[in-house]
């Protein structure tokens, strides 16, 4: 590694087909996801929140696995750590501590669920709950809905180790399988599901031994790079916008924080802890761009701390934004006399999928038409704010 | 218009319904090359084809599951849960899932999903296929539970469930499925969802109920009208949730005696909110305090012959009931 020459290096990027701008801009979001959590733990001691959910450790492997999804034309089915793949679908600093306060503007749920229960429809986040593994069988079912409409769209679905215990996970993985959907499994790997290690959780070694059992491959990657974990991603999105099937990914990584804002010491040392910290994401990609010579350790600095000022700003605004009024409680529990005939609209309201599902013709075009995957220099190359 | 039984009138409404609109499509167990256990989808297979009429894996929390995602991404699904009885492993994915998706987005995501399942005893099935469920989900807000009693009211409401832009969980009593007849419109029409109807007109006492026990009730008013002179109003209460509660006063107020029959447990069934209903609103106006049948609170119905009839009341059950309300 200390051998290689910049070239050597600068290979592995240029061979994903990403610029170095591409690199710049996944660095900068996964220091934002990172700021982020360190404003709500600061937020949450000052108890201004009173529930957080953390995403220090898992930058890497959300933003690295999020990155190849078309925007506002791709699904993503995320869980509550995910804020790193939310802020690549299109989320904001803003909008990630409106819903932190349960503010009105929260684009999730308008202040209804705890924080990180991610939702926007015209970001293409599909709505989630708190009980575990409910969002597998609905990504299984959305990509059944692409296939049948006759769309390009891929479903990305995120979850933990925790979660590929539960019977939702088993049988939409295998409903995946039987109907080869358009759809990529993300399995988060951190070791732990609250306090319960791996070897309680499962017998196998890794998850993704269970991708044959279903009828498609599983891969493991390390999950604490960011590359690795876009490679992976890329070639499954790819796969599967082609019509070739589902594909399980486990990115092994580790959380550096308590599970929520809560105590991690009865389960795990500060050693190991330490340990994993050493393979910081976001440490070993500000390495690699200092290898690239994309920048050294004062720029890197200095990045931290312009986005810093601009994280605190968006806190400061999302903590003075309104609240709802108490009786909004009641509102939004059935449509208002809304119908299923009106067929326009009627999608998932984003760009792309506007026409009339109704239509004959949507019989006639299957996803075995799929057009092949955006080249990856579409990948979205803004950072979120 | 044509004579048809209950489980017909479904076969048929479903069929004009995938004819309409292929947004429309249906999956469950068996509902593919068996045509489901019950025969409601019947053909479907050779006529809409496997991607349309999809035959799931035996696991239910996911026919649910996936039909949400569905309902989410712009189909209409009607998933088909073979008996009522095997939806217990779905209750999470309708309770925290469809019922509160539109909730929890405050309107930004919905889900116009529709969950047939026949229910209901009297049919020798025992404890794992006789089961009324209206009550577990007539207690969540966000989800609409229907229970069409004739093949009218079955056409009228399937077709409003499936415009319906949120869940609604179609429960269909068994028992009537072949022993029900009654004339169907050809053409297309909605029954209202959340509207009761009168069934029977009548001054001397109301007899609110739904799925097979409204026919007992409207063959025992027939009788309580030839035999002793009383005349019965029959409501059927047709949506557990959202409840009809105008038209269920409304008889009430006018007859000022009320019987709340129910198959289900006695104890925290529909009936149970209804009775409630009525005290809280009418107890003022009441010449007898509401009087409730419903089945034992024992765990489940049991199989041997004499055991079942004493588990579900019957029209002589009931017409005895009657009798003693008109004469209190
Ligand atoms: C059905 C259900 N059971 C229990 C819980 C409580 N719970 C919340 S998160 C969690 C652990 C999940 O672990 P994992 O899937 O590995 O994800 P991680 O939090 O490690 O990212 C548990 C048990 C829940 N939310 N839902
Ligand atoms: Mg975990």
């Amino acid at each position: 590694m200390a051998t290689r020459t910049k070239e050597q290096a600068a290979s592995r990027y240029q061979k994903l087909g990403l610029s170095e701008q591409d690199l710049l801009s996944m660095h900068r979001t996964m220091v934002t996801a990172r700021l982020c959590d360190e404003a709500q733990f600061r937020l949450n001691r000052q108890g201004k929140a009173p529930f957080v959910v953390p995403v220090s450790g898992h930058e890497g492997c959300q933003i690295g696995s999020a990155w190849p999804y078309r925007k506002s034309h791709d699904v993503f089915v995320p869980y509550y750590r995910d804020m790193g793949v939310c802020l690549v679908a299109g989320m904001t600093p803003r909008d990630v501590f409106l819903g932190v306060f349960g503010k009105r503007d929260d684009p999730s749920s308008s202040g209804r669920q705890m924080p990180a229960h991610w939702g926007s429809r015209c970001l293409g986040i599909v709505t989630g709950s708190s009980p575990i593994a409910t969002q597998i069988p609905h990504a299984a079912g959305i990509a059944y809905a692409i296939t049948y409409r006759g769309e390009d769209a891929v479903v990305g679905c995120w979850f933990g180790d925790g979660a590929t215990s539960e019977g939702d996970w088993h049988e939409g993985l295998n409903f995946s399988g039987i109907h080869r959907l358009p759809v990529v499994w993300y399995c988060e790997n951190n070791m732990y599901a609250i306090s319960v290690p791996l070897s309680k959780q499962m017998a196998v070694k890794d998850v993704a031994e269970r991708g044959p059992a279903y009828g498609f491959e599983g891969i493991v990657v390390d999950g604490n790079d960011v590359l690795g974990c876009y490679e992976a991603s890329r070639a499954a999105v790819e796969r599967a916008r082609e019509g070739r099937g589902p594909t399980l990914i486990e990115m092994k990584t580790y959380r550096f924080h308590p599970h929520t804002s809560d105590d991690d010491r009865t389960y795990r040392s500060r050693e190991e802890v330490e340990e994993a910290k050493r393979k910081d994401p976001i440490v070993l990609f500000g390495n690699y761009l200092k290898e690239l010579g994309l920048a050294d350790d004062g720029e890197l600095e200095r990045l931290r701390s312009e986005l810093k000022e601009q994280v605190d700003a968006e806190v400061e605004a999302a903590w003075n934004a309104s609240d709802p009024s108490p009786e909004e409680a009641l509102n939004h529990v059935f449509s208002q006399g809304e119908s299923n005939e009106q067929r326009v609209g009627r999608t998932t309201g984003r760009a792309g999928s506007g026409e009339a599902p109704g239509d004959a013709s949507i019989l006639e075009t299957t996803g075995s038409e799929a057009s092949p995957a955006e080249p990856p220099s579409e990948s979205p190359s803004e950072s979120p704010r | 218009m044509t004579e048809k039984n209950v489980v017909q009138t479904i076969h048929d409404t479903l069929w004009d319904a995938m004819k309409d609109d292929d947004r429309v499509l249906i999956l469950g167990e068996d509902v593919g090359a068996r045509g489901g256990v019950f025969r409601a989808t019947a053909g479907f297979l050779d006529e809409f084809g496997e991607r349309r009429v999809i035959d799931t894996p035996l696991a239910e929390s996911s026919i649910v599951g996936v039909a949400i995602g569905m309902a989410m991404h712009g189909l209409l699904p009607v998933a088909e849960i073979q008996f009522a009885d095997f939806i217990h492993p779905a209750f999470d994915q309708l309770v925290s899932e469809a019922a509160r998706i539109r909730y929890r987005t405050a309107g930004d995501w919905h889900c116009p999903l529709v969950v047939r399942a026949p229910y209901g005893g009297g049919v020798h099935g025992a404890l794992y296929h006789s089961q009324s469920i209206e009550a577990f989900y007539g207690h969540v807000p966000g989800l609409k539970v229907v229970v069409p009693s004739t093949p009218y009211d079955v056409k009228g409401l399937l077709l409003a469930a499936i415009n319906d832009p949120d869940p609604v969980m179609f429960l269909e009593h068994k028992k009537t499925y072949r022993l029900i007849k009654g004339e169907v419109p050809d053409e297309p029409y909605q029954v209202p969802i959340g509207k009761a109807e009168v069934k029977r007109e009548g001054e001397d006492l109301s007899v609110i109920s739904y799925g097979l026990m409204l026919h007992h009730s409207l063959e025992a008013a027939g009788r309580l009208q030839e035999e002793e002179g009383f005349s019965a109003e029959v409501v059927d209460v047709r949506t557990i949730a959202p409840l009809d509660k105008e038209t269920i006063l409304d008889s009430v107020r006018k007859t000022s005696k009320a019987l709340v029959l129910y198959e289900d447990n006695r104890t925290y069934g529909a009936g149970a909110e209804i009775s409630a209903t009525i005290a809280e609103e009418l107890m003022l106006d009441m010449d007898a305090p509401v009087m409730r049948v419903g089945g034992p609170d024992i765990p489940a119905m049991p199989f041997a012959t004499p055991m079942e009839h004493f588990y579900m009341p019957d029209a002589e059950h009931v017409y005895q009931h009657m009798k003693e309300l008109a004469k209190f």
